[in-house]
């Protein structure tokens, strides 16, 4: 195979070479750096994004004082976070709940180091991938990690010494429990199609499979999306801090900086959680078409195989990684926004419905679902399918599931509101009923 | 610089489990637990070990200790200061045992560590196994072909755990 031509013609360095010694620590360092504050201002547009979303959507017109559409408003309330008094009840313990917020915040935060965002991108010094740290487990750090943010709610909920926190620290623990388990399961499948376990593999996949895993895995990315709902205690699943029952919940006794580092944990778990289903499920930073496929194969960058199976070298290029950075960011976009709009959308769930839709619908459909995408990908395997058909094959297997599942998920088959419930004991009332209820005044339809 | 690491880590790890040791509230030795487990992750991970890593964290960090935290919560045992059945037989027979242990790994740590490198004299196997099959196949392989015999019947031993305990908590009646 011929190499591509360098951009850089006047460096001796093969583009396809990547980064090394102490241009990979200054790179490294640098992405470190743009990724924290990309995070971080993407956090606090979100909550303006939020607020004024909410707003649209109840015809009230939300946040829009400060500079330009509100656009300052995030600025003005971190600042004002900043200077305001910090209030420590007086029965609280003390060392735990200064704790409890800075273990929320701090998984929350590092969590973003294994996705990818955009296409390597070539330098005079080699090829940058542009992922902070491709470690060998991708997925399960991200597992690991985030499952240890419920101790900042935790132990911050059971520290201020308050009945609501507690509660709500108490929900908060046993909800994460639940749904990780459901979230680990749904990810499986994903693991199985892409054979690995680092995202960047997962993403060179999707590329070479020609459908994102969200057609064949369609069963998958739903309880995926229910799941991570769960697990970032997000509406309808925001038992920890349900408004109606609990205050707040674990932050009631929260003020100033420290509610505000409960607020950033939140809205970094929900960033992850999007770009995660943009990375497993749509394809991470893919666009359509194979131009920037690129993927580091025995030591070499490809772009995918030819008709008698030796590798195409990839022709990383700057406008490939600004675009394609651009497709990660607008479909991560997009989910942040699905977040919102559910929230704003559908009511809470009762906390036995919570439990009972983790334990007995989404636990057994994922592992069923294992089963049968399992078992698709053995047949195909052993039939000799690949490459489309393959994946074809198996969205038709997944539609199925999924319409099955939504199915008997609706209409309370499974899970019933109490009003369902309460329909479904009471008799038709008597026609002398109706009489004495219409008599004192009452409507049947109430 | 992963020396660096490894005393700090391992420094975290042992400090944290004299912590749950020494520490009087419960919850307080659930957090030093936590500790201890994220440093000897973190020692997984400087010996190459990312699966195993990531599982410590996952399972024991982020999922056991929580169980154990809710239930700490739950029982109400977080604020209580009190002695419990410390006697001083417990506390003998405690030190006899602990005593045995260091005097065992002194014993052997004392003999060098050459005989440890010759027993780890795999490594290059598993290097190898990691570059083929990656982090998680390296493991996965062996469990599902020399040991799947041993695997399985392990998680049998789990599910029949999960049935007792359930038979325990259903009331007779």
């Amino acid at each position: 195979m011929a190499p591509p031509a360098s951009p850089y013609p006047w460096l001796v360095t093969d583009v396809n070479t990547p980064i090394a010694g102490i241009p990979l620590l200054v790179a490294t360092s640098i992405k470190i750096t743009v990724m924290f504050g990309v995070v971080m201002l993407t956090v606090a547009y979100t909550t303006l994004a939020e607020r004024r979303i909410s707003a649209f959507i109840q015809d009230r017109l939300g946040p829009n004082r400060v500079g330009p559409f509100g656009l300052l408003q995030p600025i003005a309330d971190g600042l004002k976070n900043l200077v305001k008094e910090e209030a420590l009840p007086g029965t609280a313990s003390k060392l735990y709940f200064m704790l409890g917020p800075m273990l929320a915040m701090g998984p929350a935060l590092v969590l973003f180091a294994v996705i990818p965002f955009a296409a390597p991108l070539p330098t005079p010094w080699g090829v940058v991938d542009m992922i902070i740290a491709d470690v060998p487990i991708g997925i399960l750090y991200i597992l690991a990690l985030s499952s240890l943010g419920v101790y900042g709610i935790v132990i911050g909920g059971w520290a201020s010494n308050n009945k609501y926190a507690f509660l709500g620290a108490l929900r908060a623990s046993a909800q994460m429990v639940s749904y990780e388990v459901a979230l680990g399961l749904s990810v499986i499948v994903v693991l199985m199609l892409a054979g690995g376990v680092t995202l960047t593999e997962i993403v060179w996949r999707q590329q070479q499979l020609g459908l994102w895993f969200a057609l064949p895995l369609s069963l998958g990315f739903i309880l995926f999306v229910i799941s991570a709902f769960a697990e970032t205690n997000r509406l309808p699943f925001d038992m920890p801090e349900a408004e109606s029952e609990l205050i707040t919940g674990f932050h009631t006794e929260y003020s100033a900086m420290k509610f505000s580092m409960f607020f950033i944990a939140e809205y970094a778990h929900m960033l992850t959680a999007s770009a995660l289903m943009a990375t497993l499920f749509f394809g991470g930073w893919d666009l359509p078409g194979s131009w920037d496929d690129a993927f580091w194969y025995q030591g070499e960058l490809i772009r995918g195989f030819d008709a008698s199976g030796l590798p195409v070298a990839a022709a990383p290029a700057v406008w490939k990684t600004l675009l394609t950075f651009a497709g990660f960011a607008a479909k991560t976009g997009f989910f942040l926004l699905l977040y919102i709009w559910v929230r704003w959308t559908v009511p809470r769930f009762r906390y036995d419905q919570v439990m009972e839709l983790g334990w007995k619908v989404m636990l057994p459909t994922a592992l069923a679902y294992i089963m049968v995408v399992a078992t698709t990908i053995l047949v195909l395997d052993e039939l000799g399918v690949s490459g489309l058909a393959h994946g074809l094959a198996l969205t038709a297997v997944s539609a199925i599931c999924t319409v099955a599942f939504v199915f008997f998920l609706d209409r309370g088959r499974i899970i019933k509101g109490a009003a369902a419930r309460h329909h479904a004991v009471a008799p038709e009332p008597s026609a002398v009923e109706r009489e004495t209820m219409v008599g004192e005044g009452a409507t049947i339809n109430d | 610089m992963p020396e660096i690491l490894f005393f700090i880590f391992a420094a975290v790890a042992v400090g944290g489990a004299v912590g749950v040791v020494v520490s009087r509230s419960p919850v307080a030795s659930l957090l030093f637990m936590v500790a201890t487990l994220a440093s000897t992750a973190g020692i997984f991970v400087l010996l190459e070990a990312h699966f195993l890593a990531a599982i410590q964290i996952l399972v024991y960090a982020g999922a056991i200790m929580v169980l154990f935290l809710f239930v700490i919560m739950l029982l109400n045992l977080g604020h209580d200061y009190q002695r419990d059945i410390r006697g001083n037989v417990a506390m003998i027979i405690g030190f006899a045992v602990t005593g045995g242990i260091g005097g065992l790994l002194a014993r052997q740590l004392g003999g060098g560590t050459a005989g440890l490198e010759t027993n780890l004299g795999a490594g290059d196997a598993i290097d190898a196994a990691l570059r083929e099959y990656g982090a998680v196949g390296a493991i996965a392989r062996p469990l599902f072909t020399d040991y799947v015999v041993a695997f399985e019947l392990t998680g049998l031993l789990l599910l029949v755990a999960i049935v007792g305990a359930i038979a325990l908590a259903k009331k007779a009646s």
